[in-house]
């Protein structure tokens, strides 16, 4: 540590920090040197340099320099802003200090984790300290704004992640409005037949959950509804829901079904897209005799009436609670939440992008979802495992890793095929006493009694071979391949090609980000990692929150994963939730603008910038207004404004120019 | 339109057949086509076991010739097609390895800029003539010909241009345009045996036996190739597979030829004579 | 038949190997295998490798030079580059095959019975004096100098060839055959600077 007496007395005091951050800083940056050339920088009382500046022991040396030394300024040379600015800060209030009179320094992400070259880092570290050293002092006390919480929470996905956040938060006391894009809850869940690894009935342990969440006081169940527009901050989020129409009012529907036996179409024609087209509906349909609401819906492609308007109208006729109505038109609807949390779930990955797979040109191909269905007592074929031609599979080979762990496609693991894949290997042999070969990479069984499930799979019989699958064909080199899908694979646990003939492939299809994942973070101003999953705050700390305040994740929207992870995960996004509005208000950042009303020459020219529909008019004094509890900080109408009289906080002229000055000096 | 030619070393030997064909049928078309001045070797598969920056200068040396003009190179054979793309993607890529490339050119006074431009016959025909105008000009459209399209490796691999790598269509929608028929079959892109043939015979062999056979099985009267190498594999070695698997019979036409013959070219200026195992009953018994 | 040792000892490997292959142009991804053998299975002459092209991919990562340039896998392949389309870590096979092949020559420790080396270098030698290769002289060639008897055996493929017109004898040349030996000279004078170094 260095003290000084600042060498110009009118300069005010500052004490500076510098941390190790272990070795993840002071593995390139030298802290002692950039400790001691701060101490020689005009107005730095105290410079010191500290293993973890984050520790207690290390925000307690600051609070109590500030007492000891009247320290009037802090600047703290660490990790990013994002992580430790609010400890510091809180450090600053400690002492006795206004929070606001504090500078971070991020030298690590910005040099440390950036640079090899140590000296030069050490170097470009003391320019960042110098520019800081030089802001602070322009700095000025602010207050932070208290705003208090709306207790209502949006949720986004009707999957088993949106049913079960929104079934905690309805459970604890605050009103809900469930917002899905399908015609039913259940997401991906409401297809498959049994779960992993305990083989419990997937529809046995949804179904009532479903349930819950369409008899619960608090929850407003909007299906076939899509969100539209997001405005607002934490605690008052404005939101626009599309109600899109389904012919059909939901209120007077009871679910009788007795108009899909009525529809003119006598037999069901039309693309099942519930059971991923292996099955087929009427133009009014309902997906799945379990769906919630339990309420039919008209599709406007193949309905005669809506696509003509010259149809018989059976299915209206047959209805004696009148619930048809087809000149039914979408629906905008407004709704004030504090809390949103997104559980938008994932899109599996489209075989047909793996052409050497055969998916759309081999019948005997299908996809995992496809089995999903096909396995499922109340599927197309109530749980007959049997090919598009109607034959039995003698031999079926389920493929791992289609669309995961291949940079021609989706470079991560899907972290759940394995396990499904497994699942599938039993209720195939199960249900058909087919052989069955799975074609793994690495076999990955890393839950709660997922290695005793593949256990009992090898039990079994099944066989595992270990390699992957280069193609799937239907040229045959034998008598015994004729007429059969031949899997060509490196048996690569025996060390040589093998191919193998059988009559049904199972792709096991990855996981990726819904197709509008990236229209979807944008509506709701948050980020995505490089492959398109929703980006968390923190990858082990924060895993449920992301970078806008009071917007939550669950589920397979921020990454692949399983019915138990998700369900533990939305539940954790519900208690963030809670956490947000229990507590009953906000604090913001007072980094807002603000006009300064005799310079303002009520040009307007700010008025259309502003993304947050922050600022107005006032039409007697001609001068714009800032409301401060909706501007974010971005800045616009500062930049912008021609006479230079908005303001903004910490971003002040001088702050800024300061450090400009204070970077380039030498 | 006009274009640089590229024939190489099997187009000017046992594949000029080829050459042949490719010349009338883009003079037939009205496209303008000179042989690119004093080309060498490209290099083929071979150089590149021997010595990595003399195989990128040869190639290196066509491609800095080919820059003086304008005009896109078409390369026909899969081979060349291959190592001069491959020459202009590798020295983009390593930029030590072009500094030694370009210095080494720049000794024999050429000037290597990576400017050119290398395209198949198939991938002009399909995209810069079109379809349409070829079919215009089809007098005598090959009606009830079952033909296999077969592609090979290179021209598809392991640069997916201008066709889709695992079910390449454009040689499909040529033969399609010529009033023949195509097989469907899974072995469009497998490997003949390449120069294997001559020098590993009892495993190159089997790798042309195999496509032979399964053409034949799906009910082709002939294979149609855009490889010099591959139609000298299926065509040549067919006494051989005889003695070792089983007698095909099996002729393999070049997709120019096709094309040509649609067209109502001769069957003297197509080559078609030049094939071993004889076209004639094929084209004349549909 | 004699008992053999398979076990082996880390000095039986040569580190510096692998670094070696990671070092050249094609051989950046090497680290990058995760063994699933969709280059062994893609291939259509893995069935007569010693070892598949996924396990020489191995041999290689770990060192095992002598097991890797005296293999038969290298000269088996033949540039079809099915398998670094398929590969999912983007790993460039076949010129890791053409890397090890140089390599092979350049020690000397090829197997015997595969012609390919000598072929390559009669290429070689037939494009510095001609700088166009005539097939039919290449093939006569290389039959010549392994194997009279195979040579025989073609005779019919060369009747062929004659009778459809499709053999030509007289070798064919480039106009500027200094300026293509200018090239390749240079860079051998590079390369022989760069050895010295």
């Amino acid at each position: 540590m260095t003290e000084n007496k600042p060498k110009q007395e009118n300069l005010p005091r500052v004490g500076f920090y510098i941390c190790h951050c272990g070795t993840n800083i002071a593995g390139v940056i030298d802290p002692a040197e950039v400790q001691k050339y701060a101490a020689g920088l005009p107005g730095v009382a105290v410079s010191r340099d500290y293993k973890y500046m984050c520790s207690d022991p290390g925000q307690e040396m600051i609070a109590e320099d500030i007492r000891k030394h009247k320290l009037e300024r802090l600047v703290v040379a660490a990790c990013s802003p994002l992580l430790h600015e609010e400890t510091f800060r809180k450090a600053a209030a400690k002492g006795g200090l206004n929070p606001f009179y504090f500078q971070m320094v991020n030298i690590r992400e910005h040099a440390s984790w950036v640079h090899t070259d140590k000296k030069a880092a050490t170097e470009k570290a003391k320019d960042l300290v110098r520019a800081a050293i030089t802001r602070v002092r322009y700095h000025q006390a602010l207050d932070k704004k208290r705003v208090p919480v709306d207790p209502n929470v949006l949720v986004v996905g009707g999957g088993i992640a949106g049913i079960h956040a929104a079934l905690t938060l309805a459970n604890a006391g605050k009103k809900v409005t469930l917002v899905e894009r399908e015609a039913t809850i259940g997401g991906h869940m409401a297809l498959f037949d049994k779960t992993f690894p305990t083989l419990d009935c997937a529809a046995c342990i949804l179904t009532p959950k479903m349930s819950a969440v369409k008899a619960h006081p608090n929850i407003t169940l909007w299906t076939y509804s899509e969100v539209e527009k997001v405005e607002g901050y934490v605690g008052n989020y404005k939101v626009m829901v599309k109600r899109k129409p389904r012919y059909v009012i939901e209120d007077l529907c009871v679910g009788c079904m007795e108009c899909i036996d009525a529809c003119v179409f006598k037999e069901p024609k039309f693309h099942d897209k519930f059971n991923q087209g292996l099955g087929k509906r009427k133009p009014v349909y309902i997906d799945f005799p379990q769906a919630t609401p339990k309420v039919v819906l008209v599709d406007p492609e193949t309905c005669i009436q809506l696509k003509t308007g010259k149809c018989k109208k059976t299915c209206a006729d047959v209805c004696d609670r009148k619930a048809f109505d087809f000149e039914q038109k979408a629906e905008m609807k407004e709704i004030q939440v504090g809390a949103i949390v997104l559980a938008t779930g994932f899109k599996a990955h489209d075989a047909k992008r793996d052409p050497q797979y055969g998916y759309g040109k081999y019948p005997g191909v299908y996809t995992a979802l496809e089995i999903e269905r096909l396995v499922n007592a109340s599927g197309p074929t109530s749980g007959e495992v049997v090919l598009r031609d109607g034959r039995h599979p003698k031999e079926v080979g389920i493929v791992h890793c289609v669309g995961s762990r291949d940079a021609k496609t989706n470079k991560w693991c899907s972290r759940v095929c394995c396990m499904y894949s497994l699942k599938l290997a039993h209720l195939i042999k199960e249900h058909s006493g087919a052989e069955v070969y799975n074609f793994y990479i690495d076999m990955r069984a890393p839950g709660k009694a997922y290695e005793e499930f593949y256990d009992k799979l090898l039990s079994e019989g099944v066989h595992f071979i270990r390699g992957r699958v280069a193609e799937v064909n239907d040229w045959a080199m034998t008598p015994e391949e004729e007429g059969r899908l031949i899997v060509r694979v490196e048996d690569t646990l025996a060390g040589f090609v093998r191919r193998i003939p059988v009559d049904m492939l199972v792709l096991s299809t990855g996981l990726e980000p819904q197709a509008d994942a990236q229209e979807v973070r944008r509506r709701f101003n948050i980020g995505c990692g490089t492959e398109g999953f929703f980006q968390e705050r923190h990858p082990k700390l924060a895993p449920v929150n992301t970078f806008t305040d009071g917007i939550y994740i669950a589920g397979a929207c921020q990454a692949p994963r399983d019915i138990p992870d998700t369900v533990a995960q939305a539940g954790a996004a519900a208690a963030e939730a809670l956490a947000l509005i229990d507590a009953g208000f906000v604090e913001l950042e007072p980094n807002t603008s603000h006009v300064i009303e005799e310079e303002c020459c009520g040009c307007k020219s700010c008025l259309p910038l502003c993304p947050y529909s922050a600022i107005t008019f006032e039409e007697v004094k001609k001068k714009a207004v800032i409301n401060e509890v909706l501007c974010k900080g971005c800045g616009v109408c500062a930049a912008a404004c021609p006479s230079g009289s908005i303001r903004q906080n910490l971003f002040e002229d001088d702050e800024i120019f300061s450090e400009i000055q204070g970077v380039l000096a030498k | 339109m006009k274009y640089q030619y590229f024939p190489g070393c099997s187009l000017k030997g046992t594949g000029r057949a080829y050459e042949e064909s490719f010349l009338a049928v883009f003079k037939a078309l009205g496209v303008e086509i000179s042989e690119l001045e004093d080309w060498n070797c490209c290099g083929a598969t071979a150089y590149m076991s021997v010595d990595e920056t003399k195989s990128y200068a040869l190639a290196g040396r066509n491609l800095a010739i080919a820059e003086r003009a304008a005009e896109d190179v078409i390369a026909p054979c899969s081979a060349c097609y291959l190592v001069l793309n491959k020459t202009m993607q590798g020295l983009k890529d390593h930029p030590e390895l072009k500094r030694k490339v370009t210095s080494a050119l720049k000794a024999g006074e050429l000037d290597y800029k990576g400017t050119a431009k290398v395209r198949h016959p198939l991938d002009v025909l399909v995209n810069d003539v079109g379809l349409e105008e070829i079919k215009k000009r089809v007098k005598n459209p090959l009606t009830g010909l079952k033909l296999a399209p077969y592609y090979g490796c290179q021209v598809v691999r392991p640069f997916a241009t201008f066709d889709d790598q695992h079910n390449p269509v454009t040689m499909d929608k040529l033969i399609a345009t010529a009033g023949a028929e195509c097989v469907t079959w899974p072995l469009k892109t497998r490997c003949c045996g390449g120069s294997l043939t001559g020098t590993v015979p009892e495993a190159g062999l089997r790798l042309a036996y195999i496509i032979l056979k399964e053409a034949k099985k799906r009910g082709a009267q002939a294979i149609v190739t855009p490889c010099p190498l591959c139609q000298f594999n299926l065509d040549g070695y067919q006494d051989q597979i005889a003695r070792k698997y089983e007698r095909i019979d099996m002729p393999v036409l070049y997709f120019t030829q096709v094309i040509g013959l649609a067209m109502g070219l001769s069957a003297k200026e197509l080559g078609i004579k030049r094939g071993i195992i004889s076209a004639e009953a094929a084209l004349a018994g549909r | 038949m004699p008992l053999e040792q398979k076990i082996k000892y880390e000095n039986d490997c040569d580190k510096e190997f692998a670094k070696w292959v990671s070092s050249q142009t094609g051989g950046e991804n090497l680290r990058h295998c995760i063994q699933c053998g969709v280059c062994s299975a893609t291939c259509p002459l893995s069935l007569y490798m010693d070892y598949t092209p996924r396990r020489l991919i191995n041999l290689a990562r770990e060192g095992f030079k002598k097991e890797v340039l005296s293999s038969f896998t290298i000269w088996l392949c033949a540039s079809c580059y099915a398998c670094r389309v398929e590969c999912p870590k983007e790993i460039q096979v076949t010129d890791i095959m053409y890397l090890l092949k140089r390599k092979a020559i350049e020690e000397g420790v090829f197997p015997r019975r595969f012609p390919i080396p000598v072929l390559a270098r009669e290429f070689s030698r037939m494009i510095f004096m001609f700088g166009r290769v005539n097939e039919t002289l290449l093939v006569t060639d290389l039959f010549l100098r392994t194997n009279w008897f195979k040579f025989l055996s073609m005779t019919g493929l060369g009747l062929n060839l004659i009778r459809t017109g499709r053999l030509s004898v007289l070798p064919d040349s480039i106009k500027r055959r200094g300026e293509l030996r200018k090239v390749l000279e240079a860079i051998e004078s590079d390369e022989k600077k760069e050895a010295a170094k």
